[in-house]
């Protein structure tokens, strides 16, 4: 049991999972079109091999991985490229995109394909499989996985971190995934294990879902060492850094990665998606996605093929409510709020949340009282009250100086502050002004 | 504790002291470095403001560089020509020429043209609005009429217009490059007075898509490409870019056909006249 198994800091918002925690996931129909920006992970963005008028197959590559941290594109559905243009991007921009018009009448079956038997593969082949297939993290950062499942050899990894915690409020993708997918969960743990060369697992999933504790634990593999933990719930638990905190109380310093500790974390959907590739073959073109809040007609778990519009995955809940306010990708603590309904779902997106007029707030922000609420809330030890006053005076610099880049956006500080200071939006414009400065003086 | 004492302390703090003193009248002259007593008097003349668009890490930089004779003081943009004459009389040089540059905005998507997709609620700031999905304007690239470079402007140079825009005055604007930085969408850009052909965009969207989400957006359609002398404008990625090294082929029949109003032949302040929004398109 880990009573003890926590991080210092951090804040306990209402997990509102209800809404969808018990409705089986269920596959959305193929849209009419499907959007796939060329960049959808991070790092370099992919590079087309399709041209306009082509006709694609479900699972066929649509673009090939520019560079080690890269990763391809996968056609979600079978029809023709109808465009490769610039199209609403999630972050809010606008950026490359491939426009297929899907085949409303195609059996969308995949074409004939070897599936490799992964136990005979060596270990290049299997990082080459998964880079092949375009996994990514499914947990929001969407970092290429293949990059992960090669570590340097001058940093050994010693354990496997599974992240099963999904603190932010409402999500229920990956809970969903460890209640029906368990067995996927356990086979792409002793693929990762055994690409890392690393001698144990830990599972870290939080107490509020039960039922994905019991799914993973009765389905523990007798041959390896693999645990589960069920932590505390609290925010944000399943940040990379709190989490290796809470379940081996190693700390990673400022400006290092987890495989400096000897550790790799990696979400549960991501393990799923890994062990898919090797069950049916299939490239990451279809993921499970919350639609929630309580501004949608109808919650649910969707299976979405990658590059649905918000749009079509609205309608296909029933609809927003008369009071739907905003539209938020990913959790209310650090998703991204959409004004575009054109957008579409990347291999990114874990949720989809509309959120209502009572579940929004707009006061205006007043002074800072310097209560302090925000220092015992920052997961990562910053000051945001002393952060936040620099920012509104301009001073970017001393910012820095105060490790404003160590600020990983939360959102704690924003939660707990009484005068409704949006600390982290101003944080996320001081790191972009930062990077500004840092571009115009070169 | 007798006298003795006291007189002993005293005097050892004296005779620390008298060494001090010998040793710093020694450092003084040995590691004495000569400053031009004229750079002082410049720089008592220059305004102050260390702006730095003069490209000098503020006044007293400047003030170096003209005692020097590495620069002209023609380059301050802050101080009034008569002071200028006086900074050039007392050093007895040139007062120097340069182009008066302006800060210009490559954007005229005001709220009256320029589709909102979705309302912003929140931090008055664009610098805080981009980071909430680019600040919920259709163009995401275009300006969102918060204010940030008229608060960044020491001069006062800035004002916001009743449709959102920015309005730089060229009599005030000294070209400090502040509002270049404060602008999260990258819109300003300093340029010489004198270059009147501007492409207000910077919305890369072709054709329609681009007019879908602005009605004063350049879409791509080369016609001023075509009016224009050879090689003056070139389109790339949906957007006519203007060749400022052949600034000198510049006409205003560049911008005669143009469908939009995107491209401007602007005279003083941009944004004098009503947008032309999607007139001439036909005929």
């Amino acid at each position: 049991m880990g009573f003890w198994h926590s991080f210092r800091h951090g804040v306990h918002p209402p997990d509102l999972k209800a809404l969808t925690a018990a409705i089986p996931i269920r596959r959305l129909p193929y849209p009419d079109e499907i959007v796939l920006p060329l960049r959808q992970h991070a790092g370099n963005p992919a590079t087309p091999i399709v041209r306009v008028g082509d006709r694609v197959e479900r699972g066929d590559t649509l673009a090939r991985a520019e560079g080690h941290i890269s990763a391809p594109v996968h056609a979600s559905a079978a029809g023709r490229v109808t465009a490769i243009e610039l199209w609403p991007h999630p972050d809010g921009t606008h950026a490359p995109a491939i426009r297929i018009a899907v085949e409303r009448y195609s059996p969308q079956a995949t074409r004939p394909r070897v599936i490799p038997e992964w136990e005979g593969l060596s270990h290049e082949e299997l990082i080459a499989a998964v880079k092949d297939a375009g996994v990514v993290g499914l947990g929001g950062a969407a970092f290429p996985a293949h990059v992960k499942l090669a570590p340097p050899p001058e940093f050994p990894i010693d354990t496997l971190v599974v992240n099963g915690c999904e603190c932010e409020p409402y999500l229920t993708t990956d809970h969903r995934t460890m209640v029906e997918y368990p067995e996927r969960v356990q086979l792409g743990i002793r693929i990762m294990l055994k690409c890392l060369g690393a001698k144990r697992a830990v599972v870290g999933i939080e107490r509020n879902k039960p039922d994905a504790v019991d799914a993973i634990r009765n389905t523990l593999p007798d041959d390896l060492d693999v645990s589960v933990l069920d932590l505390t719930v609290k925010y944000p638990q399943g940040a990379e850094k709190m989490l290796i905190k809470a379940v081996l109380g190693r700390d990673v310093p400022s400006g290092r990665l987890p495989m400096h500790v000897g550790v790799v974390v990696q979400n549960v959907a991501s393990l799923a998606t890994i062990a898919e590739v090797f069950e049916t073959g299939l490239p990451l073109i279809e993921r499970i996605v919350t639609v929630t809040g309580l501004g949608i007609a109808r919650p649910a778990n969707l299976l979405v093929p990658v590059g649905t519009k918000l749009r079509d995955l609205i309608e296909a809940c029933g609809g927003m409510t008369a009071d739907a306010r905003e539209i938020v990708f990913g959790g209310p603590m650090m998703g991204m709020a959409q004004a575009d309904l054109d957008v579409p779902i990347t291999k990114g997106t874990t949720g989809v949340v509309v959120l209502s007029r009572a579940e929004t707030r707009d006061q205006p922000s007043l002074p800072c009282i310097k209560c302090g609420h925000c220092l015992d809330a920052c997961p990562v030890f910053l000051n945001p009250q002393h952060l936040g006053a620099l920012a509104l005076a301009d001073r970017y610099a001393e910012m820095e100086q105060a490790h404003l880049m160590d600020c990983m956006l939360c959102g704690c500080c924003s939660y707990v502050c009484p005068s409704h200071i949006p600390l982290s939006q101003l944080f996320a414009a001081s790191k972009a002004r930062v990077r500004k400065l840092k571009v115009l003086a070169a | 504790m007798t006298i003795g004492a006291v007189l002993l302390s005293a005097g050892i703090l004296g005779a620390v002291g008298l060494g001090f003193a010998i040793l710093i009248s020694i450092a003084h002259r040995r590691f004495y470095v000569f400053e031009d007593p004229r750079i002082d008097a410049v720089v008592g003349l220059l305004p102050g403001n260390n702006c730095g668009a003069c490209g000098f890490p503020g006044c007293r930089g400047f003030g170096e560089a003209l005692v020097e004779g590495n620069t002209t003081p023609a380059i301050c943009t802050v101080m009034s020509p008569d002071a200028r004459e006086d900074v050039a009389s007392f050093l007895g040089v040139d007062v120097g020429s340069a182009d008066q540059r302006v800060a210009r905005l490559l954007c005229a998507g005001g709220r009256d043209v320029a589709v909102q997709e979705a309302e912003y609620v929140g931090l008055e700031t664009c610098a805080a609005a981009t980071a909430v999905a680019s600040g919920g304007k259709g163009c995401t690239w275009g300006c969102l009429g918060l204010a940030d470079c008229e608060r960044s402007c020491d001069f006062g140079a800035i004002t916001m217009n009743e449709v959102g825009l920015p309005v730089v005055e060229p009599a005030l604007c000294t070209a400090c490059g502040d509002c270049v930085e404060a602008c999260p969408k990258d819109l300003f850009v300093l340029m010489p007075l004198a270059h009147q052909l501007l492409v207000q965009c910077r919305n890369l969207l072709d054709g329609d898509a681009a007019t879908a989400v602005c009605n004063v957006a350049c879409n791509g359609c080369r016609r001023c490409a075509a009016d224009a002398a050879p090689n003056l404008i070139a389109i790339r990625d949906g957007l006519a870019i203007v060749d400022y090294d052949h600034y000198d082929l510049a006409t205003p029949a560049a911008i005669g056909r143009c469908p939009t109003g995107a491209i401007v032949w602007i005279s003083g302040a941009q944004f004098q006249e009503p947008a032309r929004a999607l007139q001439g398109a036909v005929s």
